[in-house]
């Protein structure tokens, strides 16, 4: 794996270089926008609404034993803006989306449909990475929103009806917009398109490397998945540091 | 771009080498092709011939020697972008999300080189020319083996190119459209003087286009020149694999 780093830095640098021509590549782009969302936004729904439902759940009933209930909505919004939305979300993507990233890239370097774009003098990066990575930077913030947005409910849903904790809507949502500053949204999405840059970088590089036939594939695949998820992980943890030093 | 005014390239391939995985493929291939010929590459499954057209269009690094267009390193930096080439691909290697119609525009659209209509007329033409019609908003999955084969040929005259690297072109054809593909190739080459590769197992094809022949065994070329020449050569190889037909053994192929 980190044999790769050299690589996939070469080829954010050459991918950051054809940036210019993103403006020729966009219908590209809004294919792979298409597809992204169409792909994703339903799991993403389920999976932020349990999550935020799960927080509650977790943390409502120690809250409310100490009579801390009015925390809850600052406890489940904060973290998921700063944490579990861009994380998930990250990890969901790497799965939907890099998998698919890399199978297709994959599959045209296994069958010489890239040779085929070199000799005719097209750029595989302008023409394939570009895109994808232009499309995956933008579409994982913007999930990244939703899913706050989703996991906030999931949160209320759960502290309203459950028992032990039974606090109101407008409690939840109160202690929510107290608790919460727009820096910690800026937080969470800084960290979603940073992610989204390793997701597609990790997985575009893994496909246009594959070797070995059809085979080859199924084995970039699940190294697209892996790495990006762990260098997700990672990354977050530096990140989270960084974050905390610059919020000081 | 401007088809009558252009000129087919030369193309030198000197003392290549090239191994995979410690297996030498490419033992010191030399050779010069002249602007506007028709080169034929032959030789038994595996010699290599594939790898070394990778090699003459640029896909391939060499491990020892180089590959020289007009002159100039062919890895040198922006050699390549000076030329239009083009390679058929033995399995076709048309891009399986687009369509037939873009497959074989793909060249003048992502460069920009006419508008639309008149790209599509330009592919409708050049589907003619292989004996397609109305297949243009077919995928590439929904073709025969035989059809990939003319899409891909037609995607490369698309380009007007000045070199066209062809891959056995007519393997999967039926006959008669071999012969077609065989005319294309010479009147392509007589039109724009184009210079062309051509590797095939079709011994009447061969002979039929060919201004030079080579034959390749195991990496290495064993013979080279005019048709008449190459058959007479009294090589033992050559004379096998240029004679052999059904009443031989096949293992006498390759030996
Ligand atoms: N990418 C590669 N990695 C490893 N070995 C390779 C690679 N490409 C080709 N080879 C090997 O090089 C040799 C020559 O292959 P090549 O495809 O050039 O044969 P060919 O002459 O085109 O045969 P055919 O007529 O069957 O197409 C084969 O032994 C093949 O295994
Ligand atoms: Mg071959």
């Amino acid at each position: 794996m980190f044999q790769n780093f050299g690589e996939m830095l070469m080829l954010l640098w050459r991918t950051a270089w054809a940036l210019p021509m993103t403006w020729r590549q966009r219908r590209k782009v809004f294919d792979q926008l298409f597809e992204i969302g169409n792909a994703s936004l339903l799991m993403a729904c389920l999976l932020s609404f349990f999550i935020g439902g799960v927080l509650a759940l977790q943390t409502g009933p120690v809250l409310a034993e100490r009579g801390l209930t009015n925390f809850i909505g600052q406890i489940v919004g904060l973290s998921m803006c700063r944490e579990l939305a861009p994380a998930m979300m990250a990890m969901l993507i790497a799965g939907r989306i890099g998998s698919s990233m890399a199978a297709e890239l994959g599959s045209m370097t296994v069958y010489q449909e890239i040779d085929a774009l070199r000799t005719m003098n097209i750029n595989p990066i302008q023409y394939l990475v570009l895109p994808r990575l232009v499309a995956i930077s933008f579409a994982l913030p913007v999930l990244v929103v939703f899913s706050i947005l989703v996991g906030w409910l999931g949160g209320a849903v759960v502290s309203v009806s459950n028992y032990q904790i039974a606090i109101s809507y407008e409690g939840y949502f109160n202690s929510l917009r107290d608790g919460i500053d727009l820096i910690d949204l800026v937080n969470g999405l800084f960290k979603s398109a940073a992610f989204a840059v390793v997701i597609g970088l990790v997985s575009c590089h893994q496909g246009l490397h594959t070797i070995g036939g059809p085979r080859g594939i199924g084995r970039s695949v699940t190294k697209a998945v892996a790495n990006s998820i762990i260098l997700i992980l990672i990354l977050d943890y530096f990140l989270t540091r960084l974050l905390m030093h610059l919020d000081r | 771009m401007n088809a009558t005014a252009q000129q087919g390239v030369s193309l030198q391939a000197r003392d290549v080498c090239k191994s995979y995985a410690g297996q030498l493929v490419l033992k010191g291939i030399d050779f010069q092709v002249e602007r506007g010929e028709v080169f034929v590459l032959m030789g038994p499954s595996g010699s290599g011939k594939t790898v070394l057209l990778k090699h003459l269009i640029g896909l391939e690094v060499p491990d020892r020697g180089e590959i020289l267009i007009e002159g100039q390193p062919i890895h040198s930096p922006g050699v390549v972008d000076r030329y239009r080439l083009a390679m058929v691909f033995q399995s076709g290697a048309l891009l399986n999300s687009l369509s037939v119609a873009d497959n074989v525009g793909l060249y003048l659209s992502e460069h920009r080189l006419h508008p639309p209509e008149t790209i599509a007329q330009i592919v409708a033409e050049k589907l003619a020319l292989v004996g397609l019609k109305g297949i243009e908003n077919k995928l590439p999955s929904e073709l025969s083996g035989g059809m990939k084969k003319r899409v891909s040929i037609a995607r490369a005259l698309v380009i007007e190119p000045q070199l066209i690297l062809y891959d056995e072109p007519t393997s999967e054809l039926d006959p008669l459209i071999a012969v077609t593909i065989g005319a294309e190739i010479l009147r392509l080459n007589q039109r724009i003087h184009v210079t062309s590769i051509v590797v095939t197992h079709d011994r009447d094809l061969a002979f039929g286009i060919a201004d030079r022949i080579a034959l390749m065994h195991e990496g290495e070329l064993i013979a080279l020149g005019p048709p008449d020449q190459v058959k007479a050569d009294p090589h033992p190889l050559v004379q096998r694999f240029l004679q052999a037909d059904f009443r031989f053994n096949p293992e006498s192929i390759t030996p």
